[in-house]
């Protein structure tokens, strides 16, 4: 078989079921138990760190290492 | 020592430059090889005045880098204007043919104009807005400083050239011809070496970040710039006639170069005007409402659905063609499905406002991104049924396309971008709010009822066109000419010109409300204390 039949082939066989069972896993990965807790969580990233980025834990957060001018 | 490096490159890229204008085969490559000596000898003179000085050595990891990003936000309302003008100078050559001025042929006719319209507001506004935005946004969900130091400067600045290269081009006849990509290949390869940056500077913010988990905007963003970088690099595979031209062979022919043209043209619809942009939608409309995304899995289903399905719509471009069958059936019923996400990802947006109605009607910026959430589910059903290859046989060809072309990209693209700038511009120069949000209204119903009479006069007059095109007398000849149809579409043509005009006073609205923003309203105090310079 020249190289374009056996590509076809295995396009609309096994590629396909493999992108097929992928996103299905995906969807069932998404209704996971607990999934819920963590997408709240993640959901809320944009409403936070809107002024500067986060600290590490351990760091001192009193004052921040650098103010002002052009950034 | 490494500006040392940066000299010496500057200088020969420089020269290098001069040599190749000097040899130059065409007009556009050696305009574009001077603009190309002149931007290397600035930033030569800027690297050469910064050497030697004392070097700023402070921790700038507790800041965001956001200057990049307001230079971006700047290009981005620049670029909108342009390229909405130039939409408006083309709608009317089209209904005054004589506004294709005779001093101007082979430069500002409607043949040289029209890739740089595309070209201006895909690329350039929207580009640049997709550049800032994602900038913006992934420092923020990744709490993090933008990765690679100067090299968000060097995407910014590198892209910008490739615009004005592009620009140059198709005024001056330098085009391969292949819509969406018409850029010679010199050109590319430059758009090539800033977009593997781009994604070295995003990949490197989203690997350092503070937060566990990826937030779904830097998905979209991410899938974004790696769908292209692949499109652009297939769909570009050219050998050069000369390194001094701007001709060009290209590797594929006939049937399968028309395949890659589409696969690269809907991909380019499909990951460059909405996966990107969906992420814009999943950043600034949470940001705005003051609220999560109404649901955060359904935003990842979204987009596997979404990613998984756009890259086999492209056969529909090519249905009756010499593509096979199988190919355009594939591409039609890949469309077809594709509403499924598509109205997920439009549902998920507007009930992120759920519980929280009432903006709506006290927040003109708001409404400006929930009609472009309206608009985007307008066109993506609109598109799945002129796939349909019954539809197709009416609506291809015909001005039908270009309405709904435009109801994507002046009602999707424009108006989420704008709602972007009026959220970003107080914040990024440190205001409370915009200067005005009359004028922030004033722009919503200009752009709205602009965008209305343009959908509106292309549908009448595409269907009217493609059904004067099939018409048969009873001997089975055909009743029109083709300058049948053209003299019929003139009043649409003034319909949709007045309604390009009307959009373009909106942006104007816009830009000066913004600059008044940065202007006249009192600066914030920063969470530091200090107002920033300008």
């Amino acid at each position: 078989m020249d190289i374009y039949s056996i590509l076809r082939q295995f396009a609309d066989s096994w590629m396909l079921l493999a992108l097929f069972l992928f996103f299905v896993g995906v969807v069932l990965w998404v209704f996971r138990p607990g999934a819920r807790k963590t997408y709240e969580d993640t959901a809320n990233i944009p409403l936070r760190n809107e002024d500067r980025p986060a600290r590490d834990v351990k760091t001192d957060t009193s004052e921040p290492a650098f103010a002002g001018k052009d950034l | 020592m490494t500006n040392a490096i940066k000299l010496v490159a500057l200088a020969l890229v420089a020269i290098f430059a001069a040599i190749a204008a000097n040899y130059a085969r065409d007009l556009a490559y050696m305009v574009n090889m001077l603009v190309v000596m002149l931007a290397a000898s600035v930033t030569f003179i800027y690297t050469l005045r910064k050497t030697d000085e004392d070097r700023d050595l402070r921790d700038l990891s507790g800041e965001y880098m956001d200057g990049v990003v307001r230079y971006g936000v700047i290009a981005t309302a620049f670029w909108g204007v342009v390229g909405f003008l130039a939409g408006v100078f083309i709608a009317f050559q089209l209904a005054f043919p004589v506004l294709n001025f005779d001093w101007a042929q082979g430069y500002l006719n409607f043949g040289r104009l029209r890739p740089l319209h595309t070209s201006a507001v895909i690329f350039a506004f929207g580009g640049n807005a997709l550049i800032a935005t994602s900038f913006y946004v992934v420092q923020r969900t990744s709490a993090a400083r933008l990765w690679g130091g100067g090299l968000g400067w060097f995407v910014f600045w590198g892209y910008n050239l490739f615009i004005v290269m592009a620009a140059l081009s198709y005024v001056l006849g330098g085009s391969q011809s292949k819509e969406y990509a018409e850029p010679e290949w010199y050109v590319d390869l430059w758009l090539t070496i800033v977009w593997v940056a781009y994604l070295a500077v995003f990949l490197g913010t989203i690997i350092k970040r503070k937060e566990p988990h990826i937030y779904v905007a830097n998905w979209f963003y991410l899938s974004f710039i790696v769908t292209i970088a692949m499109l652009h690099v297939v769909n570009n595979l050219v050998i050069p006639v000369s390194i001094f031209g701007g001709k060009s062979v290209q590797v594929m022919a006939g049937v399968q170069d028309a395949m890659t043209q589409w696969w690269y043209g809907h991909n380019a619809v499909g990951f460059f005007l909405t996966a990107g942009f969906l992420g814009m939608m999943y950043y600034f409309i949470p940001k705005r409402a003051e609220k999560p995304v109404y649901s955060y899995k359904l935003s990842i289903i979204h987009f596997w659905a979404l990613i998984f399905l756009y890259i086999w719509a492209g056969p529909h471009h090519l249905h009756y063609t010499a593509l096979p069958d199988w190919a355009s059936t594939l591409g039609m019923v890949f469309s077809i499905i594709l509403w499924m996400p598509s109205w997920g990802g439009m549902i998920n947006g507007l009930m992120t406002l759920s519980g929280a109605w009432d903006k709506l009607r006290t927040d003109p910026v708001i409404r400006m991104m929930v009609i472009a959430v309206g608009f985007y589910g307008m066109s993506t059903f609109e598109g799945p049924m002129m796939s349909i290859r019954a539809v197709n046989s009416l609506s291809h060809y015909t001005d039908w396309t270009i309405g709904h072309v435009h109801s994507g990209a002046l009602g999707w693209n424009g108006m989420i971008t704008f709602g972007a700038l009026y959220y970003l511009v107080p914040k990024l120069w440190n205001r409370k709010e915009v200067y005005s949000l009359s004028m922030v209204s004033w722009h919503f119903w200009l752009a709205t009822i602009g965008i209305v009479l343009y959908a509106a006069s292309m549908w009448v007059t595409g269907i009217m066109e493609g059904l004067m095109w099939r018409e048969v007398d009873a001997n089975g000849f055909l009743v029109n000419s083709f300058a049948d149809t053209v003299a019929a579409k003139f009043p649409m043509y003034v319909v949709r010109g007045l309604g390009g005009v009307m959009y373009l006073a909106g942006a104007i609205v816009m830009c000066l409300n913004l600059w008044l923003t940065v202007k006249k309203q009192p600066a914030e105090k920063t969470v530091h204390g200090l107002v920033p310079a300008e």
